[in-house]
């Protein structure tokens, strides 16, 4: 679902990774526009506009959660950070900067456009979008109603506010930290505890197969995300 | 009240006044309650069960035992030994959201029994009990005069806070004041051996509280534990025993270097030279000094019968036995010699034993014992008795007066017995022969008198024989001229005699001296051939000079880049080492002579600097420097330190080059296996990427035209590949972060059901449409793990599972509880590992044969071993009845050990 006319911003300092995303993204008819670095990005978001920032967090002025940071003073253009696999701490600071989503190198184009789309999902809906639909399991969020393949289920209010920031952020992942702040108002040892018993009864009540969980993917180290693509 | 009322009405139930008056005055002045103590070095001795073993026996005394408050911390045997003994509810207490159960001390006051059981003296009570401090509620019961029982640790002490601290580095923050041991009656110690305990520590019979996690591995060290347990012993000894209290010092920690007493024992032949020996150890134990023995070897001992050296030589290896050091000296007299030595060495006492000469042949002959005690100087002579030394002979030192005094007057004597003799036999022997007397005469005095007596002996023969043997009698003129040649002969003999015998003692004399130097660098080098390393050898080195030569000693060794660095191993803190003396000991070291204190170079420095020369060049320096201004070395001593410091030179050249040869060795192997490495890590990166641009290149080649499926099956093997390299340099960089120890583990409560689903999730390309089973308990509970690194385990290990079994075989994800441990069990039904290969798949880069080639590096197993037990865990690989192998790893579930590594 991608308009034409999207304008994505590139962030990174390697030329071949941006030469890559430059083809892949053209070919999805999406206007590409690139920085090489911190301060670079920052011009370009604030000039030219765009509608989605794909930001490397290794560059070379600024470190990525700093650029984020500084982005979202101002600007809430959906940005989807790329890290490689052991930076696992800046990621999550990343995120809860206000970061949308990641991308771990290397990645395929696949991925990359399902993030964009779920990244601009969330920016464009106007939480007036009542009921959520992935595959089986629909989520009505006027009626409170959560069912699967049209068998209603039965959700602790916990449970069910999990699954409420999870679908209202489709696609998008969400750090065990946001999802602490929003269900029990902080963040602590204990309650990340609480929060893994909560996941995993969760997908005991809605997942056709619990071991193999299919909606609500858990994002190794980082948090949850419910699948659109499921 | 009035008591005339009550004797009247009461026959019955009523108290007795009179017993009421009297069990009030008791109650008055009721006398407080016995504290005893169960004092114990480190957390799990046993001073719980001990002091429970011994509330048992008061109950059997029929004591009135209760149980106040006793801490079992779940440990069975603790739990068992309450059995039988009445306990008291504890109170609770609400604090925090958690309840806690603290001793309740007004029930205790209630129930009044005669003994009340306190575990844990140090406990700090919650905040809203009566007092913050458990040992001031042990106050309370105590004056209300119940006696208690309780327990504590050494670390516990207000007054070993900071020594127990400087041991263990753990500071203890939970301390009771030493006023409360004031008030103790009895301590009991509870005493276990440091490696029982740590092995209890291992089967975790010893109770560990959270917060001290990290610091317990510091404090269950061994060396710890022992100092803590010496410490103790001395604590319990100085309460107990007040006459202990003189000889124990007060500083918890003896320093490193001895007091600056020494102690000499003198050994002679005397059967009872041993326990003499022995009665010194104890001495010098008591004192904490140095000591020594000395056996003096005078010409008449040299008779000594084989019983009698036998007896000296055991005495003198008992000595070395019991730590101090022995020596064979030669001399003339015990006294002079034993003095000498003192003085040259520093001895601060000298011990003998008790002399036990019948008075009679102590006037003639003289007492060793009063010689030194008169000659002594400021040196304190102890005279020791040993038990059972009733009528055996002393050593027959005293046969051999060498005093000035004493030898010119038996000179003398000797002559007049010889002319007593010749009186005798006047008549019947010519005169000339008479001669003969006279030189016997000289020659005793020769052997046992010394040159000058035997000299005078000579002298006063000749004049004797001619007063009274040669006519005219009685004069001293002579009528016979031939006598003249008589008397020239006997003057000439007797001082030939005098002369050659002297010279023969002398000599035997140096003989001996020279057998001591020789023997003390025996010492030495045995001591050095002995040390391991070259830390012992300068020890050896230093420990010897230090004991030859009494002095301090320093020893200086060059620094890795060829300067000077110095290694000082002083014997007293006060070698003090200024600028000035660095730059001779430099000089000696860069010209390689020697330097300083009676030298010709640089003489005016404080200490004396000698090189340690090898044939390869000079090693080191050894500086040797006198505790106050003394006399400087003798020629002797020069001679021997000189060997000293050959000696030192080589051993410590061959230690440093035994070193040289272990890093050598040990570069060698390394260099090698990182050759291997490179090698093998660089095929496996190269094979993907010849797949990769080989693809990539027909793509290119091929353009638009090209056949679909070709096409598809091309990009499809760029991309294998790619995702295979992915994977190897992520296992690459794992294995580094592994070996640097640079792994971060950070253990969160994971669900295992989650971290399986999203490692098949990871390899859901590479599953394509393989059964994959997994069978995971109901309710297990979460499990302490590095999420993200758990979730590569078993990536690694599904991976492994593929690879080794065939395509329609299934593969079986199972995990379980086992006891205290989650059980995962990744299971094929594959080839199998070769059992004698069952541990060494677990290596880097070890592989199980295969036909065809299997692609990966070998290092997945290898990560995994080190991811699991990095989490405290363990892993092992099982061949399956039927065929397959199955990987299992335990995870516990309860890690105390703290989450981050």
């Amino acid at each position: 679902m991608t308009s034409p006319g999207l304008r994505v911003l590139v962030v990174d300092d390697e030329r071949a990774i941006r030469r890559y995303l430059h083809a892949a993204l053209s070919m999805q008819d999406i206007t590409v526009m690139e920085a090489y670095s911190g301060e670079d990005a920052l011009r370009s978001v604030a000039v030219d506009r765009p509608d989605v920032v794909i930001l490397d967090l290794g560059l070379p002025d600024m470190e990525g959660v700093e650029v984020t940071r500084r982005i979202r003073e101002w600007a809430e253009v959906p940005i989807i950070i790329l890290s490689v696999r052991e930076q696992e701490s800046e990621k999550i600071a990343a995120l809860d900067a206000g970061a949308d989503d990641y991308l771990t190198k290397p990645f395929g184009t696949g991925e990359l456009m399902a993030r964009i789309r779920a990244a601009l999902r969330r920016s464009i809906r106007k939480d007036n979008e009542p009921v959520i639909m992935v595959n089986q399991l629909k989520i009505d969020l006027e009626r409170r109603q959560v069912m699967v393949a049209d068998h209603e289920i039965a959700l602790t209010p916990t449970e069910y506010d999990i699954l409420r920031l999870l679908a209202q952020n489709l696609g998008k992942v969400i750090t065990h930290r946001q999802l602490l702040q929003h269900i029990w108002g902080h963040a602590s040892e204990e309650d990340l505890h609480l929060l893994r018993v909560n996941i995993s009864n969760l997908r005991r009540k809605i997942e056709p197969d619990p071991s193999r969980p299919h909606y609500i993917r858990t994002e190794a180290g980082v948090g949850y995300r419910l699948r659109s693509d499921a | 009240m009035d008591y005339n009322n009550l004797v009247k009405i009461s026959h019955d139930s009523r108290p007795d006044p009179d017993d009421l008056l009297s069990r009030i005055q008791r109650e008055e002045q009721e006398p407080r309650g016995k504290l005893k103590i169960f004092l114990g070095y480190a957390a799990g001795v046993g001073k719980t069960y001990a002091m429970l073993e011994a509330a048992h026996q008061r109950k059997q005394e029929d004591i009135d035992v209760v149980v106040g408050y006793v801490e079992t911390h779940g440990r069975v045997e603790t739990e068992a030994r309450l059995a039988g003994l009445e306990v008291l509810p504890r109170k609770q207490e609400s604090y925090r959201g958690i309840t806690l159960t603290e001793l309740d001390v007004d029930a205790v006051l209630k129930r009044r029994p005669q003994l009340v059981l306190v575990d844990e003296l140090a406990h700090t009570n919650p905040p809203g009990l009566r007092h913050p401090k458990r040992y001031q509620d042990v106050e309370e019961l105590l004056a209300a005069g119940i006696d208690v029982y309780t327990t504590l640790n050494i670390q516990h002490l207000e007054s070993l806070n900071d020594v127990i601290a400087q041991i263990t580095g753990v500071t203890v923050r939970e301390t009771v004041p030493d006023s409360v041991l004031d008030q103790v009656t009895e301590i009991e110690l509870t005493d276990l051996p440091p490696d029982e305990l740590l092995l209890r520590l291992q089967e975790g019979k010893v109770y560990i509280p959270e917060q001290a996690a990290q610091a317990i591995q510091n404090f269950f060290r061994k060396g710890n534990l022992t100092a803590l347990r010496e410490l103790t012993m001395r604590l319990a000894a100085r309460r107990v025993d007040e006459q202990m209290r003189d000889y124990m010092k007060t500083k918890a920690i003896p320093g490193p270097w001895p007091a600056a007493e020494r102690l000499l024992v003198g050994i002679s032949s005397h059967p009872l030279s041993e326990r003499l020996v022995r009665s010194t150890y104890r001495l010098a134990d008591e004192l904490n000094t140095e000591w020594l023995a000395i056996h003096v070897e005078t010409p008449g001992n040299s008779r000594l019968s084989p019983e009698g050296r036998g007896r000296v030589t055991r005495a003198l290896l008992l000595a070395e036995e019991l730590g101090g050091r022995s020596l064979i000296l030669p001399g003339r007299s015990v006294p002079e010699v034993l003095l000498h030595y003192a003085r040259e060495h520093n001895v601060t006492k000298i011990i003998l034993g008790k002399p036990f000469r019948p008075r009679w042949k102590e006037i003639l002959f003289g007492s060793v014992v009063d010689e030194l005690v008169r000659m002594s100087g400021n040196i304190d002579i102890y005279i020791i008795s040993v038990p059972g030394e009733a009528d055996v002979v002393r050593r027959e030192v005293a046969w051999q007066p060498h005093r000035p005094w004493n030898r010119y007057l038996w000179a003398v004597f000797l002559v007049l017995a010889a002319t007593g003799i010749g009186a005798l036999f006047q008549h019947r022997i010519s005169p000339t022969n008479l001669v003969m007397v006279y030189l016997l005469a000289v020659v005793v005095a020769a052997v046992y008198l010394g040159r000058g007596s035997s000299i005078l002996v000579s002298i006063l023969s000749v004049l004797a024989f001619d007063f009274a043997f040669t006519e005219p009698y009685y004069t001293f003129v002579v009528e016979d001229t031939e006598y003249i040649l008589t008397f020239i002969g006997l003057l000439g003999v007797g001082l030939v005699i005098s002369e050659l015998t002297a010279r023969v003692r002398d000599q035997a004399e140096a003989a001996q001296r020279r057998e001591a130097e020789t023997s003390i660098l025996y010492t030495l080098s045995r001591d050095l051939s002995t040390a391991d390393g070259l830390e012992a050898i300068i020890q050896a080195v230093a420990d010897n000079v230090s004991q030859t030569f009494g002095r301090d000693v320093a020893l200086f060794l060059p620094d890795s880049d060829g300067k000077e660095s110095l290694k000082m191993i002083s014997k007293s803190s006060d070698f003090t080492l200024d600028e000035n003396e660095m730059a001779v000991a430099a000089w000696s070291f860069k010209f390689g002579q020697i330097a300083g204190r009676g030298t010709d170079t640089l003489s005016a420095s404080k200490g004396r600097y000698i090189p340690l020369m090898t044939p390869r060049g000079v090693v080191g320096v050894l500086s040797i420097k006198p505790k106050e201004e003394r006399s400087p070395l003798t020629p002797d001593q020069r001679r021997l330190l000189e060997t000293f410091s050959r000696q030192a030179a080589l051993a410590i050249e061959r230690a440093q080059l035994a070193e040289q040869a272990q890093a050598a060795q040990l570069l060698q192997a390394t260099e090698k296996l990182q050759t291997a490495l490179l090698n093998s890590i660089s095929h496996d990166l190269r094979t993907p990427l010849v797949s990769i641009t080989g693809a990539l290149s027909s793509l290119s080649d091929g353009g638009v035209a090209m056949d679909p499926q070709i096409h598809q099956d091309l990009v499809d093997t760029a991309r294998d590949e790619a995702d295979r390299m992915n994977r190897l340099v992520g296992n690459l960089l794992n294995m580094t972060r592994l070996e640097a120890g640079a792994l971060r583990v950070t253990k969160q409560p994971g669900d295992i059901q989650d971290a399986i689903g999203t490692a098949l999730d990871n390899l859901e390309d590479r599953l394509g449409d393989r059964k994959i089973y997994s069978d995971i308990e109901e309710n297990l509970p979460l499990v302490p793990m590095d999420f993200v690194l758990i979730v590569q385990v078993l990536v690694n290990l599904v991976d492994n599972a593929l690879k080794y079994s065939n395509r329609e075989s299934p593969i079986e994800i199972r995990a379980s509880r086992n006891g205290q441990e989650l059980c995962v069990r990744v299971s094929d039904r594959g080839i199998g590992i070769p059992p004698d290969d069952l541990e060494r798949i677990f290596e880097k880069f070890y592989r199980v044969q295969r036909p065809d080639k299997v692609s990966g590096t070998g290092l997945g197993l290898s990560i995994s071993k080190g991811i699991i037990e990095a989490h405290a865990g363990r892993i092992l690989a099982e061949n399956r009845t039927g065929g397959g192998t199955s990987i299992i790893f335990y995870l516990p579930f309860n890690d105390e050990r703290g989450s981050e590594k």
